[in-house]
């Protein structure tokens, strides 16, 4: 991973800060939903649902040397886009790193007033399941945690 | 199909009336269909609210000043005008709880201590709500009863040979939805209490979805238990009314315990008070129940029957307006229905369609709109749902296909 959480989410910031209205922006996470690597149909299992009220969203990780990486989809384009964000902030990094991430840009971009949690898309929820796969893989290879 | 075109003077003249409607989000007029939800409240009722709280605020059926006995006094109005509402024989059958799903839980724990037996039968709709669900799951619970399901098809619709077939001499209640909340379509409730009454079974309608609509008459009805909530028919949250035939709420215990719904309170014994009280323990939302009665006197003074006809225009237009859509499928059949329409577009998820059309001013409501299982027998993940009433425009249904046509363009 070349660069750190912050620097992704200061491009992730100024992709969003080329549009001034909403509309436009939910164009922009639509295509960053499309854009996330497909997971295959035989990944999509309840081990990997977030359930959220409205939206299916699966997150599989991947340990790999030390490190988590994350794929993701839903069934509905703008949640898809909004993990697709936090796929690209979070993947690749040391459970250290997922953990203790500030995720400024959420309010940066404005994600959070758009897209609170009591509007069911299961921002926190998505969050709260990487970090826990973070804390999970701690456990089981205390080598690793750091 | 005859459409009658009301003049805009007058929708102009109601939508006066309710103050939230001027409400401007994102920059864009608000576009409120989400009615099914809740509905918006005429001045009338949030000034009628004000003043208890500002000119007569005082415990009910307590005090012995001026202020309790003007409070209880108006209370007892408040029941007095929901029992003509739905024209009932007496105001001791109208019970004030906290909502349908109060009223409900209320049946479910009485009629249940009372009469439910382990192997008894209960008898509920794959239309219901949670509401409706529930409390008759926690009751067959407790006491091993079964709770049999009248199936729909695929269009939504109840069959009355289908609900014959589930009675039994084991069958103790029915209770079913008078509308369908996920999909507006009007439930045959009358056939439903006509053939249970032939064996002797009580029905409770659920009127949260129907009464806002006018169909608030339990004499011709003949239901045993009608209930519903407040706050769907212009009135204020946190109540609503529990009616019940008289013979039958005289021969329930009492649900819970506490303070007016006692004759006399000892502790080695306690006597209960006599209806209405022995089913409203503590003190009861009040200026909620004044409220409620406003909100009444609103829709009597409106006229329930142009209402009614200012909702079949929309009824009819929306109707129209939707199925010219190409890909658009509505949940459930034309007719007979209310102005709810349940519908998902090819191809784009209903919570996706509902966040777009958010951003375009429109309030819908999107997902399984608390009745999981009639949306997992209808094959769906969930719908996006646009409630109307009487006070929504043909020009806000026009808004509602736009919002529609740029959510197509988005997510093709």
């Amino acid at each position: 991973m070349d660069m750190t959480t912050d620097e992704v989410q200061e491009h992730i910031t100024a992709e969003f800060e080329a549009f001034d209205n909403w509309m436009d922006r939910y164009n922009l996470l639509i295509e960053m939903g499309r854009d996330l690597p497909p997971v295959s149909q035989s990944e999509k299992t309840g081990d990997y649902l977030i359930e959220g009220c409205q939206s299916k969203v699966w997150l599989i990780p991947e340990f790999r040397d030390g490190l988590i990486f994350f794929k993701a989809d839903s069934d509905a384009l703008i949640t898809k886009g909004i993990i697709s964000l936090l796929v690209r902030v979070l993947s690749g990094r040391t459970p250290s790193e997922i953990k203790n991430a500030n995720l400024w840009f959420i309010d940066k971009i404005n994600l959070r007033q758009n897209l609170s949690p009591t509007r069911s898309n299961g921002l926190l929820a998505m969050i709260k399941q990487m970090r826990l796969y973070a804390i999970a893989f701690e456990i089981k290879n205390p080598d690793n945690a750091g | 199909m005859q459409l009658i075109l009301f003049t805009v003077k007058e929708i102009a003249e109601i939508r006066k009336d309710f103050p939230i409607l001027d409400t401007r989000v994102y920059g864009r007029n608000l576009v409120y269909l989400d009615n099914a939800a809740t509905t918006q409240k005429p001045s009338c009722v949030i000034d009628s609210m004000t003043e208890v709280y500002s000119k007569y605020n005082a415990n009910v059926h307590r005090g012995v000043h001026f202020l309790s006995d003007m409070a209880s006094e108006a209370y007892e109005n408040a029941r007095e005008k929901v029992r003509a509402f739905l024209n009932a024989s007496d105001t001791n059958e109208i019970i004030f709880t906290s909502g349908t799903t109060g009223s409900i839980n209320l049946v479910a724990f009485s009629f249940g201590e009372r009469f439910v037996k382990k192997g008894d039968e209960i008898v509920i709709s794959t239309l219901e709500h949670h509401s409706n669900i529930v409390p008759w799951q926690m009751l067959c619970e407790r006491k091993g009863a079964i709770l049999k399901i009248i199936p729909v098809d695929e269009n939504c619709r109840l069959n009355p040979g289908d609900f014959t077939k589930l009675l039994s001499p084991r069958t103790r209640l029915v209770s079913v939805t008078q509308v369908s909340n996920a999909t507006g379509m009007i439930v045959p409730v009358k056939e439903i209490i006509e053939e249970a009454h032939r064996y002797k079974i009580p029905v409770l309608v659920d009127g949260a979805q129907g009464v806002q609509h006018g169909m608030s008459d339990v004499k011709k009805m003949d239901c045993d238990f009608y209930v519903f909530s407040g706050h769907k028919m212009y009135g204020p949250a946190g109540i609503g009314v529990l009616y019940g035939k008289r013979e039958i709420l005289e021969s329930l215990p009492p649900y819970q315990g506490g303070g007016d719904m006692i004759e006399k309170v000892t502790f080695e014994k306690t006597t209960y008070n006599s209806l209405p009280f022995k089913f409203e323990a503590g003190t009861i939302n009040f200026p909620g129940a004044i409220g409620l009665a406003r909100a009444i006197g609103y829709m009597l003074e409106t006229g329930l029957e142009y209402i009614e006809s200012l909702e079949n225009d929309l009824l009819r237009y929306t109707w129209n307006s939707l199925t010219e859509i190409p890909g658009l499928k509505i949940t459930g059949a034309s007719e007979p229905r209310v102005p709810v329409f349940s519908f998902n577009i090819e191809g784009v998820h209903h919570y996706d369609a509902g966040m777009v059309l958010d951003k375009l001013g429109i309030a819908v409501r999107t997902g399984n709109h608390c009745a999981q299982p009639l949306i997992e027998r209808l094959g769906l993940d969930g719908t996006v749902r646009a409630s109307l009433c009487f006070y929504n425009t043909r020009e806000e249904v026009d808004a509602l296909i736009d919002g529609i046509n740029k959510v197509k363009e988005m997510f093709f």
